[in-house]
């Protein structure tokens, strides 16, 4: 168990570092799908709904993890639409290919 | 079994590897729809792993929470680019939600054998989770203009105070818990007071500051996340949640240094108090005011134009009709450019948006510092719907509650065109002296209303 933890803590300072210098690099003109993106990303946690209302080890456990299926989807299917929507509008003045 | 749980994690590592794909190809808009379907494929190998994990009994329960998230889901992706804030804000909400209903499951299935570093874990992720669940709701509200909150900040005599006692009662339950994991009855206290908390964190929260705390939100968000990582020990959740986490607090520096205040200014700060000591200063200055005939010959004349944008021109849906004023110079062989404000809007790059779906090139779009060096030779600087990001008394006036906060020197161009409704002051009620400039002109007016005079005029009168 404690080693379990000290693997999670190296992982996620890993991933934060990784982030810092994968985002910095983000131009600004992309900000607002930046958010969209990592907020469907985030909705990730729907695994962790998936398998407690899906074990139903508790009928408290399985009403609370259906309804956290429910907010995770709607991040995930809202905010792929969203962003895809959003990046296919900015279009360069060059008369390069679309 | 033991295939079945390898493949799980094999699909884990590949979403790993193509979320971080996903965000690295987001770095410029020729990639950046890539890194949708990176992100997309990551997500649905992802969710097919967790739905072969053989401890799934339940199905039906399940499939009902995933085809009730797409049905919400799918209108949420297609609200219209004006609502990005609040659709934003609200999904911070629906991200937190799901963190803390996981964690206060969690917490019941396994309570009272929780180990300290977990439960301070599983205390965080609830935390988190509940304050960032009414915060968003509240800041998407606000960003709705819905009747209740007000928009306005809502300031009061120890309001800090009172926030601070409800933070520090959080994290006395959380310490009790944590020593004490059997007291289950102190559970609900630490869902309820940050559920509180959040909403009065957000009420003295004003438009302007939005960008910075709809990124404070996103961060936290994205920590609970991770917390919610370590209570499950899932490697993925954990990166998913650090590199949501680490976008959102890049964001919200950039955000805040872009309106040189700190964190704890603008989470405690509370502008009301600004607005009050500014509000005395009452002077009636002489103003040139021009109409849009001659606004469309001084453009017209022009060799290099600056348009700058603000939420104004969010508000008056102006975007399409700029978009013609853009034509109607670029046909002339004028050179058109904007200067995007980072702190511009409501959220973090919501000119750049607004302006991309009015079909202007991305290329185009100047970054402040980006243009700042060009205004000297800039012809005409228009301004439509932006006030304090073009404020000079930034840069000189030592007593101004923006001193110091980086503008764009629209000042510094040979002619400076101000479209606005009327001679009120800004969100924080400061004075703007680039109004009463000498090679200031103002058009009073609706920015769509006025915008779509000048293009008349410049198509009209001299073909």
């Amino acid at each position: 168990m404690k080693l379990d933890l000290l693997t999670s803590l190296y992982v996620f300072m890993l991933a934060a570092f990784i982030g810092f210098e994968v985002i910095r690099r983000v131009s600004p003109l992309l900000h607002t799908p930046l958010m969209s993106l990592t907020n469907a990303l985030d909705a990730i946690a729907v695994v962790g709904a998936i398998i407690l209302a899906g074990e139903h080890k508790s009928n408290l456990a399985a009403i609370l993890g259906t309804i956290a299926i429910v907010a995770a989807t709607s991040n995930i299917v809202g905010g792929f639409i969203i962003t895809d929507r959003m990046l296919r509008m900015f279009k360069s003045s060059g008369p390069k290919k679309p | 079994m033991i295939f079945s749980e390898n493949f799980i994690e094999i699909t884990y590592i590949i979403a790993t590897a193509l979320f971080i794909l996903s965000l690295k190809w987001l770095s410029s808009p020729t990639t950046a729809r890539r890194g949708v379907w990176a992100g997309e494929i990551g997500m649905a190998l992802a969710i097919i792993g967790t739905l072969l994990y053989h401890g799934i009994v339940d199905y039906k329960l399940v499939f009902i929470g995933l085809v009730l998230g797409a049905i919400i889901g799918v209108p949420l992706g297609k609200v219209a680019m004006t609502a990005v804030p609040q659709r934003t804000a609200l999904s911070h909400a629906f991200g937190a939600l799901c963190v803390t209903l996981v964690g206060t499951s969690e917490f019941y299935l396994r309570a009272p054998n929780i180990p300290p570093f977990m439960m301070a874990v599983l205390s965080l992720e609830v935390i988190l989770g509940s304050l960032t669940f009414t915060g968003s709701l509240m800041a998407a509200a606000k960003l709705q203009e819905l009747r209740w909150p007000p928009q306005r900040p809502v300031t009061y005599k120890g309001q800090n105070f009172v926030n601070l006692t409800f933070l520090s009662l959080a994290i006395i339950v959380a310490v009790i818990l944590v020593l004490h994991p059997e007291q289950t009855r102190l559970f609900p206290a630490l869902i309820f007071i940050p559920l509180i908390f959040g909403v009065m964190l957000i009420i003295p929260i004003g438009g302007a500051d939005m960008p910075t705390v709809i990124s404070l939100l996103n961060s936290y968000a994205g920590l609970s996340a991770a917390a919610m990582g370590f209570v499950l020990n899932s490697k993925l959740l954990i990166i998913a949640g650090a590199l949501d986490g680490s976008s959102g607090f890049i964001l919200s520096v950039i955000m805040s240094k872009a309106m040189n205040r700190s964190f704890t200014n603008v989470l405690f700060g509370g502008f009301g108090q600004i607005q009050a000591a500014a509000g005395g200063e009452q002077e009636t200055k002489p103003v040139k005011s021009a109409t849009a005939e001659e606004a469309a010959s001084i453009l017209s004349a022009a060799s290099r134009v600056a348009i700058v944008p603000g939420y104004g021109m969010a508000v008056a849906q102006a975007q399409h009709k700029v978009r013609e004023l853009y034509d109607a110079l670029t046909k002339r062989g004028i050179d058109v450019r904007f200067g995007i404000h980072p702190v511009a809007g409501r959220m973090p790059g919501h000119m750049n948006v607004l302006l991309a779906e009015a079909d202007i090139p991305y290329d185009k779009l100047m970054e402040m510092d980006a243009i700042n060096g060009d205004f000297p030779q800039t012809d005409v600087a228009l301004v439509i719907g932006a006030n304090d990001v073009t404020n000079p008394a930034a840069r000189t006036v030592q007593s101004s509650p923006i001193y110091g906060m980086p503008i764009l020197d629209v000042d510094k161009a040979r002619t400076i065109m101000v479209i606005k409704r009327g001679m009120g002051a800004g969100f924080a009620g400061i004075e703007n002296p680039l109004y009463y400039m000498d090679s200031t002109l103002m058009l009073f007016g609706d920015a769509k209303g006025f915008v779509g005079n000048i293009v008349r005029e410049l198509s009209g009168g001299h073909g």
